[in-house]
This record gives structure tokens, sequence and C-alpha cells, in this order.
């Protein structure tokens, strides 16, 4: 099956006092309907990786490569980036405020998206708005349009945020950390949510965040970035049973779990700062099994039996070394 | 034995227009005591008042009724002077250490700051010492402590807010989302020195968070706080095992687990509704 998007030795440097390599020659792809997480902590490049997709990087930063998005090329023509966000590709912050403007109703934002989307009049461009609202679970629809961001509720105003992204029908919904500033219990209904539009609307979804729980909640797939670079990549109940990489099962096991008391398993140090150059694996300083060679020779992402992995002594599928 | 810390029916409330229904109670009547050496969690969501509770504790908002009593004395209607020397006993760490710490100054002026207020006495060699022992406590050793806050890690500067908390040698912590802003990978290192430090030191702790696994991980007791009350008190296997508020199994249950199919049942069953529950929030 041909991918809906396909980044191809994706590369993105922003300039200034030090120059940064945010993202480091990743190759990605999105198949229709599928979904795909990309995990990564603060720094990892996963958010810089989404903007850059898109044509949305600040204006010090340069994306070099390729992205494709349905076959047709995004890097280096703006004017084919614009035409595929909204209708190609939509997008939910964690920040829903920032997607919303403060000072008009919930009903007019959405139909006017609904209106740049394809030729409707404002009347049934209003309804598709109200119907939009009920898709996502908001109640009463049609008192609700007519009220303000600032009066709803953070879980309200994310699903809002996230019927504003549907509008245009997109054929992938790009998610950044979608329920990162939810509290837990309203973040399992949006995930609920998120599963289900993906379903209904036959649409792919390219989530990234730094949540495992959430991840397990809804993805097909799953990458795991670090310092730039992807360093794992499977389908998700592999690579959470059976993680090949040093940095991936370190992750897997500091997440402090219900019930388990006493020392929390972590990983020594911490990510490296942008801007750090690297000679070798840029996971060694860290990493558990590191041998000589780790530190001499940078290991290249490479095809295992269920995905990739870029480590010169991956895991065994039993969790050994 | 008397209680370190004893809280009796704390309010706290915050001014709101009359047209907006009047004050909001942000902590509604809270009794918890802590003892010498143990850690007591304290869980719930946004806006639930548990931050206001422990601001509450230290003197920072001023109680609308009840009562907070240190060392069975009555500290919360105590004039700003009179609270002072009581700084050196009850200390705060923040969620974001990058706001808790002056930019200017090197890692180790902001530890000795506190020293500098509330320990006069002490000669500027013993306060270097002290600086330095207490940094080497958190594991920041030698020439990190010359840095300013922009050259460490998340991880290093909670560190060093943590040391700053312990130079002046407290019996008593509030820390309130001391590892929300931190990396999963770093989140560990913090919980598991906080673990050391009260074992080393006896501290009495007042640990706040909204997520119950890392609070499960440190606690002796837990309470869960709901729209400004504690609606389930209890140590921390009964919580977590015989939860008896409706609110607390949502709070167990809301957690989607790192596997894939529990993580889906969850979702499958949340796939209607506006939000599965009710805000947790006084004011909606």
């Amino acid at each position: 099956m041909s991918a809906l998007l396909e980044a191809r030795g994706l590369t993105v440097d922003f300039s200034g006092r030090q120059a940064i390599r945010a993202v480091d020659g990743v190759d990605l792809t999105v198949a229709p309907r599928e979904r795909l997480a990309v995990v990564g902590e603060s720094g990892s490049g996963k958010s810089q990786l989404l903007l850059a997709c898109t044509g949305l990087l600040a204006a010090n930063g340069r994306a070099a490569g390729s992205v494709r998005f349905a076959g047709r090329e995004l890097l280096g023509d703006p004017r084919a980036a614009a035409a595929v966000r909204g209708r190609g590709i939509g997008f939910v912050f964690q920040d829903a405020s920032g997607s919303l403007t403060p000072h008009r109703g919930i009903g007019d934002q959405l139909a006017e998206v609904a209106m740049s989307a394809s030729a409707l009049t404002r009347r049934s461009a209003r309804d598709e708005a109200l119907a939009m609202l009920a898709r996502v679970h908001l109640p009463d629809a049609g008192a609700l349009a007519a009220r303000y961001p600032h009066e709803l509720s953070g879980g309200m105003r994310q699903r809002v945020a996230i019927a504003l992204a549907l509008m245009a029908r997109p054929r992938l919904l790009f998610a950044d950390e979608p329920t990162t500033a939810l509290d837990v219990t309203v973040q399992a209904g949006v995930l609920a949510l998120l599963a289900r539009l993906c379903d209904e609307l036959d649409m792919a979804l390219l989530i990234v965040t730094h949540d495992l729980g959430v991840v397990a909640a809804l993805a097909d797939r799953i990458a795991v970035m670090y310092a730039g670079r992807v360093v794992e990549e499977a389908a998700a109940t592999a690579l959470l049973s059976r993680p090949r990489h040093p940095y991936t099962a370190g992750l897997l096991a500091s997440v402090p779990r219900l019930g388990d008391r006493g020392e929390l398993a972590t990983i020594p140090g911490a990510p490296p700062v942008p801007g750090e150059s690297f000679r070798g694996c840029r996971f060694e300083p860290r990493c558990p099994n590191r041998a000589e060679r780790c530190s001499a020779f940078d290991p290249a992402l490479a095809r295992i039996a269920v995905g990739h992995v870029a480590c010169h002594f991956p895991l065994t599928v039993d969790g050994s070394q | 034995m008397t209680a370190l810390l004893d809280v009796r029916d704390a309010t706290v409330t915050y001014p709101r227009p009359a047209a907006e229904g009047g004050p909001v109670m942000a902590v509604n009547g809270v009794s918890l005591t802590v003892e010498a050496g143990s850690i007591v969690g304290l869980v719930g969501e946004s806006g639930c008042g548990k931050s206001s509770l422990g601001r509450a504790i230290l003197g920072l908002v001023p109680l609308a009724a009840g009562e907070v009593r240190w060392r069975d004395r009555r500290i919360d209607k105590l004039p700003r002077a009179s609270f002072r020397p009581l700084r050196r006993e009850l200390q705060l760490v923040f969620q974001d250490p990058t706001a808790s710490l002056d930019p200017r100054m090197t890692i180790a002026e902001s530890v000795a700051e506190p020293l500098r207020a509330l320990v006069p006495g002490l000669s500027a060699a013993g306060r270097d010492a002290r600086v330095e022992a207490t940094l080497g406590e958190v594991g920041i050793a030698g020439e990190l402590a010359s840095r300013f806050p922009h050259q460490l890690s998340g991880g290093q500067l909670q560190r060093a807010c943590i040391a700053r908390a312990l130079a002046v040698d407290p019996a008593f912590l509030v820390c309130d989302e001391p590892v929300s802003a931190l990396d999963v990978s770093v989140q560990g290192q913090i919980v598991n020195l906080l673990a050391r430090i009260r074992r080393e030191r006896g501290l009495g702790c007042l640990f706040i968070s909204h997520n119950l696994a890392v609070v499960a991980h440190l606690a002796d007791h837990i309470l869960v706080m709901h729209r400004g009350r504690i609606v389930e008190s209890g140590s921390c296997a009964e919580v977590l095992t015989a939860p008896r508020h409706p609110y607390t199994r949502t709070l167990l249950e809301s957690v989607p687990e790192v596997d894939p199919v529990s993580a889906r049942r969850l979702i499958a069953g949340r796939a209607t509704g506006p939000d599965s529950a009710p805000s947790s929030r006084l004011t909606s």
C-alpha cells in the first residue's frame, strides 16, 4: 500500500547564536488509516518533526530531505504545503486555547473553516459546525456554538479544537501531546474520541507524546525518538512488550506503575542538550550496555524481524543483552 | 505522641463577585496529620485545592477557618515576623525548577540564599561548607554548583531546588508536583532521591501530585482530594487495592496502562459522554 505521508532523510536545523540540529535524518511513513505514535522526551525533536512536515517551522528553522504527502513533495514548495494543511493534514496541539480565537464564538470559528475548505453557504457551514460538535461528543451543540473558548473546561476546549481540526475532513491528523494538559479522568474520554473519529472518518493519526499509556491506547505502530533520531520503530504490541533498544527498555521501565513500591527504575543522566555534537551513539553516555564501539561509531537504523532499531547491541527478544 | 503537623478543618476561600456565585471555597474543612519521618501523599486533579492546602500550611495563603498546628503549636494566625523562624523548619519544593531559581545566580549562590536569610549566625566558610554538603547529598557535585540554571538539565535543577530546601535543615517538606515538569526517565531519579532523604533525615513530607502512581511509590498514607474536600484517606495499600470513594475508583481506573490490551479496554469504556468524570473544580 502506498504511504499517505512519507518523510525521507528529514533534517531540521535552527540557526541562531548556536546552530541546533533538532531532527537528524529521520525516515517515517504513515499509511492511510494507520495510527503512528512518535514517542520521545523533551528536546528529542518530535514536535519539530511534525512542524517540518507541514512547512510550519519557525523563521530560523530549515528542513532538508523529503516529505511527500499522497505522493506530492512538500519540502521547498510552500504552496504545496499550504494546500495540504487543513484538508490533507489537520492539527491538534497540547494547548487548545492556542488553536481558538478568544473573541469569537465556537460555532463561528468552526463554520469559517468549513466555508474555506469547501464552498458552502453560511447556513450549511453552520449546520456542519453543529454536526461536528455533536460528533466530538459535546452536549447541546446549539447552545455551545454561541459560547466563547474561555467559558469551557479544558476537556471541552480540547474537544472543540479537535472538531476544528476535523472541519476540513483531513486524511491525516497530527496530534501533538493532545491530552498532556488534561486531567487523567478527562484524558481517557478524549483518547476514546480520537480513536473513534479515526475509524469513522477513515483518518490516519500521527500522535506525538511522551506518555506511554497514551501510546498504548491509540497506536498501531510506534517510533521512538532520541536526540533527533529515530532509535527504534515497530508495531505497538511488539515494541511495548519486547523493546529492542536499551533506551526504549529504560523508558518503559521508568514509568511508575500503580501498586509498585520502593525504588523506581530510572535512566541515569539526562537527555543531551539540543545543539550538543555526537560521535558515536547518542544514547551511549546513559546506556547500561555500552561497549567500546558505541562511543566510536554511530549505529544506523537497521531492519530487524519486527521493525527497525539503531543500536550496536540490541536487546534480544527475551529482554537480555 | 503528637504529630509533627496537624491540620484541622482547614478552609481556604478566594474572593469572587457575588454575581458569579460569591467566594470560592478552594479548601473545604480539610484535616490531616503528618508524623516525623512519614510521607503523606495528597492526590487530586487540577483545581481540587491541593496546592492551596499546601500553601496554607506554610502560611502563604490565609485560612478562612480551621487551624494548622506545628509541634502542637498553632501557627496559622502568626504574623509574618513570627512565622519567619518557622521557615527553617518548613520548606517547599515547587513544580517548575526553572521558575524557582534566579537565572542570574549560580546554583551554589541560590542554595546559599536561605542560609543567609534564615541562619544569619553562620560564617561564610560554614555556609560554603553547608552548601557543598547539601548539593553533594542531592548529587550535584563539583563544577556543576558554579553553573547558572540555563546550563543545567531539568532534573539537575530540581535537585538544586531540593538542596536549597534542605540547606536550612528543615523538619518538614511540602513538595508540590515536584516531578511533573520532568521527563519520565528522570522523574524516578527525583522520587528515589526524596525517598532516600526521608530515610536519612527522618523528615516529614506532604507530597502533592496529580499522579497517583508516583504518589503510591513514595507515600505511607494517601489522601484523595476532590472539589476542596478529602474524599478518601488511608494507607497506600488500602487506597490502591480497596478504594471506598467512587472518585478514587474513577481516578484509579482512568490511568492508561502501558499495555495495548488494557489501555484499549479503558478507552473502549469511555467512548461516550462529554467528559466521563465530573470536574474536580469547585468553581465550575
